[in-house]
């Protein structure tokens, strides 16, 4: 028993399974991660249950990595026991870290949601208005659904997170990274966010087409146009979230031709990335007067959904306020 | 809360050179405006990150005031232009996010303008009061508790929208 291998789950909760593919990238070096762990969880691939979890004893898990928003009450259970059988907790991604593309249900409500899939959309044939029930009888059995919650929420509002890897999905160079220093126990301080310190613009490679002065006078969008692929986005007119956001992702969209979106969270500095990031977009208008300005932001089409796009849960209004 | 004792609380960023100066003359000619703002003195205009609005409304102001100098008249020479570039896009997601634009407003007040400084928070004051409460952490908690609520419970609400 004393040569025990560290044991590790993965979970997830409300995520695409982006994450999950991520670990599989790690392609070969998956190999030394099993050959030095004992996976006890992890959904995607293996059959362990939640009895299976249960029976262990608190923090035997070494390490538990959970990606995905929290937004069902299953999601919940689950995050709450694993963190009460494993000695560290890592957020996996962009909606563990922040709440990510499934956080953008904070600019609406269950209500809405629940209305236009299940009533509303033209596609759904129900007559009788039904709505899925956390409790049912089918046949004489007592059926169980998890409720959806009405807000969606990053892991750190739910329980203690210890460490952070961001990304959508976190890139395979920094898992690698952060697996080994949990494994050799060189561990950074609680709360880090596994990453580079610095904001993406400082680490990209068309930093130096970026003018000394910038002077936007309207934004472009990437769905009626194409960017120069050689060229800074932002000289160019199209939203790109690098200034404030953190870096550490290979460039992988700016090298596919998009503009950063946001999915490495805020730098280190920054508490809230959509006003930060505003704050550095409008400094780069041209606009002169008041009139310059309005016709400027007018351009803007969707403020929040493009510069909170991956943190919404996570910046300090959490949600589109609901009049009562 | 019934809306005449309602007394709304306006978080003021005042430039330091033109609408911080105008606020004390404001005082000085011992102008009278209502007491509901809190004035928070900064360099320049140009220094309201959009994030401080933000943080304001998340703790509990029911209004943002940002006061600079005029354009052109900027200690700085065009610190107040950031400010101005800043505040069409703010509004524009503050709507988003639910929160009116008469809660947040751009003046410009010089330092020789304690009326317009005071005429500024009387009429903020009033279209506040009309408004009501903003009340952003009261909501959080709200929010919160809502989330305890079976789905059974919800089918209430769901219905409201179709």
């Amino acid at each position: 028993m004393s040569n025990e291998k560290p044991k590790v789950a993965f979970y997830w909760c409300a995520s695409c399974g982006g994450c999950e593919e991520a670990v599989v990238d790690l392609h070969e070096k998956i190999l030394d991660v099993v050959a030095a762990v004992d996976i006890v969880l992890w959904p995607v691939a293996l059959d362990f249950k939640k009895h299976h979890i249960e029976a262990l004893k608190p923090k035997e898990i070494a390490v538990a990595f959970i990606n995905g928003a929290v937004r069902l009450s299953e999601h919940e259970e689950w995050v709450k026991l694993l963190r009460e059988k494993s000695g560290l907790v890592v957020a996996f991604g962009a909606c563990a870290h922040l709440g990510g593309i499934p956080g953008l249900a904070n600019y609406t409500t269950r209500d809405e949601i629940l209305a236009n899939k299940y009533h509303r959309a033209v596609t759904v044939d129900n007559p009788q208005k039904l709505l899925p029930q956390t409790e049912s009888k089918v046949n004489g059995y007592a059926l169980e659904l998890p409720a959806l919650w009405n807000d969606v929420r990053p892991l750190d509002e739910v329980i203690e997170v210890d460490y952070y890897l961001p990304g959508c999905p976190p890139p395979v160079d920094l898992i690698v990274a952060a697996v080994t220093a949990i494994l050799k126990g060189e561990l950074p301080p609680k709360g880090t966010v596994i990453g580079p310190l610095k904001s993406l613009c400082e680490s990209c490679s068309l930093n130096s087409t970026k003018p000394e002065k910038m002077a936007i006078k309207e934004f472009k969008r990437v769905a009626t146009s194409t960017p120069d692929p050689k060229t800074c986005f932002l000289a160019q007119g199209y939203v790109c979230m690098g200034p404030a956001t953190r870096s550490g992702c290979g460039e992988r969209c700016i090298k596919g031709n998009m503009p950063c979106r946001g999915c490495f969270g805020p730098t280190p500095e920054a508490r809230d990335q959509g006003t930060k990031f505003l704050s550095s977009l409008a400094s780069m208008l041209e606009a002169k007067t008041e009139a310059e300005a309005q016709a400027v932001a007018d351009t803007i089409v969707d403020p929040v959904g493009t510069f909170y796009r991956f943190s919404l849960p996570k910046s300090l209004l959490r949600r589109r306020r609901v009049k009562t | 809360m019934a809306e005449d004792s309602f007394e709304p609380k306006i978080i003021g960023f005042l430039c330091r050179w033109c609408s911080y100066t105008g606020a004390d003359l404001a005082g000085t000619s011992r102008i009278h405006y209502p007491p509901n703002l809190a004035a928070i003195r900064v360099m320049c205009s140009g220094r309201v990150d959009p994030t401080f609005v933000v943080q304001a409304f998340a703790e509990g102001a029911d209004g943002v005031l940002i006061a600079g100098c005029h354009p052109g008249d900027c200690h700085y020479s065009e610190g107040n232009y950031k400010a101005m570039r800043r505040y069409p896009i703010l509004l524009k997601l503050l709507e988003q996010f639910g929160i009116e634009r008469e809660r947040v407003r751009l003046e410009w007040v010089s330092a020789s303008e304690g009326n317009k400084f005071a005429e500024v928070v009387t009429d903020m004051t009033q279209q506040l009061k009309a408004l009501g409460p903003l009340n952003w952490p009261a909501r959080k908690a709200a929010g919160s508790q809502e989330q305890r609520l079976p789905l059974r419970q919800v089918a209430k609400g769901v219905a409201a929208h179709v």
